[in-house]
C-alpha cells in the first residue's frame, strides 16, 4: 500500500528498541537507589528482608534441580558430539579441557540463565502484571509503599545473587554430565578427566563466566519486572507480557553474552 | 475554610487531544459522604484518582486538608498517601497474602509497632467489618463480598482522616452491597473520617450520601443533597437518577451519522 510501510516499520522498531533499553535503564536506577533504604537501612528492611529471602527462595532453590539436568544433558551432549572428531585427530583426551572451558565461561551460565527465564522471568512478569491487573500496584501506590522497592528490589537482588550460585551449579553440573559419558562410553576414568579439567580451566574462565551471571541475572529480573509491571487489557495482557519477558530475555542475554565475549577476546581475558 | 477537606478547583484532564475531566469544582466538606456519580466515561473513577493522586491533574488544582496534592514529589505524595485510604473495585487485596497480611502491611512498612501491637491493631480493624475469624484466609478463600470488606480493614490501617471508594457495590448481590453501604456509613457516623464514594449505583448512593455530584462526559451536571437531587428539575439529573433511556444523557448517541454510515457501506 505505501513504500514507505517497510521504512516506518524499521523505524518504529528501532525506536522501540531504544525506549525500550531505557526503560529498562531507568528501571535500574530507580531501583538501584532503592535497594539500600529497602534492605538495609529505614523502616523498609524488615518486611524487604522477608521479601528478598522469599524471592532468593523461589527464582534460585527450586530451579536448582531443573537447572542441573538441563546443563548435565548439556555436557553429555557435548561429549558425545566431540568424541567421533576429536577420535579422528587422537584426541579424545582434549574432551574434559574443552568441555571446561565450555562450560565455565559459555554454556554454564548461558543455558542457566535461559532456563531461569522460563523458570523465574516468565512467573516475575505474570505476577507482577496480574497484581497490575487486579489493582493490587495501585493499592501498594496508595498505601505509601513503592512498589519498585517492595516488588522490584527484592525480586532483581534475589535473581542477581541466585543467578550467579545457580551458574556455578551448572558450571559443576555441566562437567559432571561430560564426565559420566567419558567414563561410560569412552573409558576415561574420572579422576584423570577432572584432572584435565581443572588443569586447563584457570579461575579467570570460571570469573568470567560468573561475571556474565550476574548482569544475565539482572537483566533477566528487570525485564520481567519492567514488562509485568506495565501490563495493559486484563489478562490478554498479562499472557504477552509474560511471552515477551521470555523473548526479549533471551535476545538480550545472547547480545549480553556476545559483547561479553567480545571485550574478553579484545582484552585478553 | 478549614471545614472544607478537599478542594476541587478547576481539574482538568487530559488524554492527548481527549478532554476527560473539564474544570471540575468540587468541595468535600469534613466528615461528610460525597457520592461522586455518573455512568460509564463520566470521568468519575479519573476524578477519584486525582483526589488519591495516582491520576496527575493537568490542569487547575486540588486541596486535601488545606495543602495541594499537585505536583508533589514521590516522598511528599508518599507522606500524602499514609493519611487516605483507598477501597478499590476488586478489593485489591494482596492475593500472596493472608487477610491479616494484608492489614497488617502498611502498618509493618509505616509504624515501628512490635508484631504484637501489630497483631492487635489488625484484629480491631477486621472485627471492624466483620471478619475476624478470618484472618489466616487467602484472598482466593472468600466471597468477592468479604474481599471488599476486607480491602476496607485494611485501608483504614492507618487510621485515615479521608477515604475514597471507587464502585464499592460493583459486582456485589443487593444484601451484601447493602451491608457494604451500611459499613461506609458505620465508618462515617464512628470514626468520623471523610468519605468519597464514586459509583453508579443509585440504591446505594442515595443510601450513603450527605451530598452528590453527578457527572456527564468530564463535565460538572449539579451538586446536591439526597432530597435535593430528587427534586431537581434539571433533565440530566431526573434521567440518571431514575434511569430513563430517554433524556438528554442518551440522545447523542442516537446521532444522525447512523443512516449515513449505513449507508455508506452500501456504496
Amino acid at each position: 500500500m505505501n513504500v514507505f510501510a517497510p521504512v516506518s516499520y524499521v523505524g518504529r522498531t528501532a525506536a522501540y528498541v531504544v525506549a525500550f533499553i531505557g526503560s529498562i535503564g531507568l528501571l535500574f536506577r530507580d531501583a538501584a537507589a532503592r535497594a539500600k533504604p529497602g534492605l538495609f537501612t529505614g523502616r523498609g528492611k524488615r518486611l524487604g528482608r522477608a521479601n528478598l529471602w522469599a524471592q532468593m527462595v523461589r527464582v534460585g532453590v527450586k530451579s536448582i534441580g531443573i537447572i542441573s539436568l538441563v546443563v548435565f544433558c548439556i555436557g553429555a551432549i557435548l561429549s558425545l558430539q566431540m568424541q567421533p572428531i576429536l577420535n579422528q585427530y587422537g584426541a579424545v583426551s582434549k574432551i574434559a579441557d574443552i568441555i571446561g572451558i565450555a562450560m565455565l565461561r559459555e554454556l554454564g551460565p548461558l543455558v542457566a540463565a535461559i532456563t531461569l527465564t522460563g523458570f523465574a522471568g516468565a512467573s516475575i512478569a505474570a505476577e507482577l502484571g496480574t497484581m497490575k491487573v487486579s489493582e493490587e500496584l495501585e493499592a501498594l501506590e496508595s498505601s505509601a509503599i513503592d512498589p519498585i522497592r517492595f516488588l522490584v528490589v527484592p525480586r532483581v537482588f534475589a535473581t542477581t545473587v541466585m543467578m550467579i550460585c545457580l551458574a556455578v551449579i551448572a558450571d559443576l553440573m555441566g562437567v559432571l554430565g561430560g564426565m559420566f559419558v567419558c567414563w561410560g562410553l569412552f573409558g576415561i576414568p574420572p579422576e584423570s578427566y577432572l584432572n584435565a579439567t581443572f588443569t586447563a580451566a584457570k579461575t579467570r574462565d570460571f570469573v568470567s563466566g560468573l561475571m556474565k551471571s550476574g548482569v544475565f541475572g539482572a537483566a533477566l529480573s528487570l525485564i520481567a519486572c519492567h514488562l509485568g509491571m506495565t501490563v495493559r487489557g486484563g489478562a490478554a495482557g498479562v499472557g504477552d507480557a509474560t511471552t515477551k519477558t521470555v523473548v526479549y530475555t533471551i535476545v538480550a542475554l545472547t547480545f549480553i553474552d556476545l559483547g561479553f565475549t567480545a571485550v574478553f577476546y579484545y582484552l585478553g581475558f | 475554610m478549614s471545614d472544607i477537606a478537599i478542594k476541587v478547583d478547576h481539574a482538568t484532564k487530559r488524554y492527548g487531544e481527549r478532554v476527560i475531566l473539564d474544570q471540575i469544582e468540587l468541595d468535600v466538606i469534613k466528615g461528610e459522604t460525597l457520592v461522586i456519580m455518573g455512568g460509564s466515561g463520566s470521568g468519575k473513577s479519573t476524578l477519584l484518582r486525582m483526589m488519591i493522586g495516582t491520576v496527575p491533574v493537568d490542569g487547575g488544582n486540588i486541596a486535601v486538608m488545606g495543602r495541594t496534592i499537585c505536583g508533589l514529589s514521590t516522598e511528599e505524595l508518599s507522606e500524602y498517601h499514609k493519611s487516605i485510604g483507598v477501597l478499590f473495585q476488586s478489593g485489591a487485596l494482596y492475593n500472596s497474602m493472608t487477610l491479616g497480611e494484608n492489614v497488617a502491611l502498611p502498618l509493618r512498612e509505616h509504624t515501628d509497632l512490635q508484631d504484637e501491637t501489630i497483631d492487635i491493631i489488625v484484629k480491631i480493624k477486621l472485627e471492624l467489618v466483620g471478619l475476624r475469624e478470618h484472618t489466616d484466609k487467602l484472598p482466593s478463600e472468600i466471597s468477592g463480598g468479604m474481599k471488599k470488606r476486607a480491602g476496607l480493614a485494611r485501608a483504614m490501617a492507618l487510621d485515615p482522616q479521608i477515604l475514597f471508594y471507587d464502585e464499592p457495590s460493583a459486582g456485589l448481590d443487593p444484601v451484601t452491597s447493602a451491608e457494604i453501604d451500611e459499613l461506609i456509613i458505620k465508618l462515617n457516623k464512628v470514626l468520623g473520617v471523610t468519605s468519597v464514594v464514586v459509583t453508579h449505583e443509585m440504591d446505594s448512593a442515595f443510601r450513603i450520601a450527605d451530598r452528590m455530584v453527578l457527572l456527564d462526559r468530564g463535565k460538572f451536571i449539579r451538586c446536591g443533597t439526597p432530597a435535593e437531587m430528587r427534586a431537581s428539575t434539571d433533565p440530566f439529573v431526573k434521567q440518571f437518577i431514575n434511569g430513563l433511556t430517554e433524556g438528554p444523557l442518551t440522545e447523542r448517541r442516537q446521532s444522525d451519522e447512523y443512516v449515513d454510515d449505513l449507508l455508506d457501506i452500501k456504496v
